[in-house]
């Protein structure tokens, strides 16, 4: 990438610092706690190639924990943070020993079964839960005597988050763990003969990914104030995964692109048609069918094609 | 808890695994055959339901709802082989992620055409009062689900164990090179097992509708569930689909009579203990 859009990217990202306009500093809150989210799922998709499909557990799970600590049990919210993101980790510990029995299809289809138990669990475990109607009354933390509840300072702390959580998850995937982990999708058989312990390093990245994820799930009930089980339902966790694809998967800057898109347009249908779910089904068979390979490199090998055409027949 | 409080929770249990199986075996053979995880069949079952119910409101009989949820499930099912799933080849991804966008898309159609409330779809008459047996009173109606189950688990035995296509099929699930290399027609093969699923799956939510009732969200209700007897049970295999769904349906029932909470827990108990020693299933081999 070059430095003139890592500066451009820079800008962009301090555009709802100063811009007046309380909408589009919330819509870029939001498009960056998905971008966290869609970066730890990437961990998996892109480069670990283990494709999830029950990724909202991890984020659902440390909202709910810092709404129910925070509102329900009554501690502060530092204590809550920090609580739910270990509770979060260790549950991801435990799925992952799970998940990866199987691999494929078999990893999906566990990671699916997994992520919609939590959903029923959140319904149906009214008492802690509160079912339905879910936890409100999350009140927004002041570290430090800043008060986050107006957009720009909220924005400023999820622009810290985002920036933090992505050099993490870069330095990772740098690293040889990171490079044994794409080794491992590539070539498991060879990494395995090689001396790698494949599964641990699949291990690791799985609970780093619930990690991560996790820590978008603090920045999401946060912004919402609120969380109902919608946030465990297997919406999420496709419209996350639809992030990582549309953005490239295995991509670092894609996870943030795939994020923008989907949050974006989640925002604009909404405003006119109710029908989102049928638009984000639509937009799946549109992506699998006509760019397989991420919206990135499908619009550009689109573009190429349509430039080759002409020359072609000259 | 007494002996009628386990003998009418028992029945509960098998009319739940009965329609668990008519789910779970298509998904399983669909699997076994394709290796295609079919994430739609949630909504097929939610959609025949949907289907059945209006042929019973324009006024005709149960048995004709039941036909019409599966022959209407049948043919979107062959349409989507047919028309998305073929022209995908052999793209294991690309495939779930098909069968999920159709999956929200189908439950957004329901959304609209039967809007969201729930609704009740009547039992046949003949079988609204109970059955006495032993001096107990059963409802009726589950010992009909149950019967039915185990008649289709019985044809479906037959077909694959007794008739020619059957052995196609077998043959197309051990070792699909092999079998197209024998000529085996393994494109028409693909088709009729995903019709055959997908009518199972719809002909399950007609029959489900009574004791389920039709509502949105029956379709996240009933994958699961379905994903839990596959996995139990061994991927691809009958008879795995068929022990996984009748030790489902006990494990949620009891689970929800003695501990409503946290039934959705207690489901997923057999599930982790089968892939902690055994990750291919009962009767499986190793998940793909």
């Amino acid at each position: 990438m070059s430095r003139l859009a890592l500066v451009g990217l820079g800008l962009l990202l301090a555009l709802p610092l100063v811009i007046e306009a309380p909408y589009y500093t919330d819509t870029a809150s939001q498009i960056l706690i998905a971008a966290v989210f869609a970066a730890s799922l990437n961990l998996l998709v892109g480069y670990g190639g283990l494709v999830s499909l029950g990724h909202a557990a991890y984020l659902g799970t440390a909202a709910y924990l810092t709404a129910y600590l925070s509102v329900t049990v009554g501690l502060g919210h530092g204590t809550a943070i920090v609580l739910a993101l270990l509770a979060t980790a260790a549950m991801a510990a435990a799925f992952g020993l799970l998940a990866l029995r199987a691999s494929g299809i078999g990893f999906l289809m566990i990671t699916l079964a997994l992520g919609q138990t939590l959903w029923g669990v959140a319904y149906r475990w009214v008492g802690v839960t509160g079912g339905d109607n879910g936890i409100v009354g999350v009140t927004r933390p002041a570290p430090f005597g800043l008060d986050l509840s107006a957009p720009k300072p909220f924005y400023a702390c999820v622009l810290i988050g985002f920036l933090i959580a992505m050099a993490a998850i870069a330095a990772f995937v740098r690293s040889g763990l990171g490079a044994s982990l794409m080794g491992s999708r590539d070539q498991p058989r060879r990494m395995r003969m090689l001396g790698h312990n494949v599964w641990l390093v699949q291990w690791i990245s799985f609970v780093l990914a619930g990690f991560w994820a996790a820590v978008a799930g603090i920045g999401f009930v946060y912004y919402h104030a609120f969380v109902s089980p919608h946030v465990l339902a297997l919406t999420n966790s496709a419209e996350v995964l639809l992030m990582v694809i549309a953005g490239g998967a295995g991509t670092l800057l894609g996870p943030l692109v795939g994020a923008a898109l989907v949050v974006i347009l989640k925002n604009v249908v909404s405003a006119y048609v109710v029908r989102w779910m049928m638009l984000l089904g639509l937009v799946f068979l549109a992506i699998v069918v006509f760019m397989p390979e991420g919206l990135a490199p499908g619009a550009r090998a689109l573009l190429g094609r349509l430039r080759a055409r002409p020359t072609a027949r000259e | 808890m007494t002996l009628g409080f386990f003998l009418i929770q028992g029945l509960n249990a098998l009319a739940l695994g009965g329609l668990l199986f008519l789910l779970s075996s298509g998904f399983s053979l669909i699997f076994g055959l394709m290796r295609i995880a079919n994430l739609t069949h949630g909504a097929y079952f939610m959609l025949g339901a949907y289907v059945g119910l209006s042929v019973l409101r324009a006024g005709f009989g149960f048995g004709l709802a039941v036909l019409a949820g599966g022959a209407a499930m049948a043919l979107l099912g062959g349409a989507v082989e047919r028309g998305v799933l073929r022209r995908l080849g052999d793209r294991p991804l690309a495939q779930v992620l098909v069968t999920l966008g159709l999956s929200f898309i189908i439950a957004d159609l329901c959304l609209m055409l039967w809007t969201g409330d729930p609704m009740p779809l009547p039992a046949p008459a003949a079988l609204r009062g109970p059955l006495r047996l032993f001096g107990f009173a059963f409802p009726s109606y589950r010992v009909f689900v149950v019967a039915v189950a185990l008649v289709v688990a019985l044809a479906l035995w037959l077909l694959l164990e007794r008739t020619r296509l059957g052995a196609m099929v077998r043959a197309g699930v051990d070792d699909m090179e092999m079998a197209r290399g024998l000529g085996i027609p393994v494109r028409r093969l693909f088709l009729i097992v995903f019709c055959l699923g997908s009518a199972l799956a719809g002909m399950g939510g007609v029959l489900g509708g009574p004791i389920l009732s039709v509502y949105p969200g029956l379709d996240g209700d009933m994958l699961p569930l379905a994903l839990v007897v596959v996995i139990l049970g061994g991927i691809g295999s009958l008879i795995g689909a068929f022990v996984g769904s009748f030790v489902t349906g006990a494990v949620y029932t009891f689970g929800q009579a003695l501990l409503p909470e946290l039934a959705y827990i207690i489901l997923f108990l057999p599930m982790i203990v089968m892939l902690a020693i055994r990750p291919g299933g009962l009767f499986g081999r190793r998940v793909a």
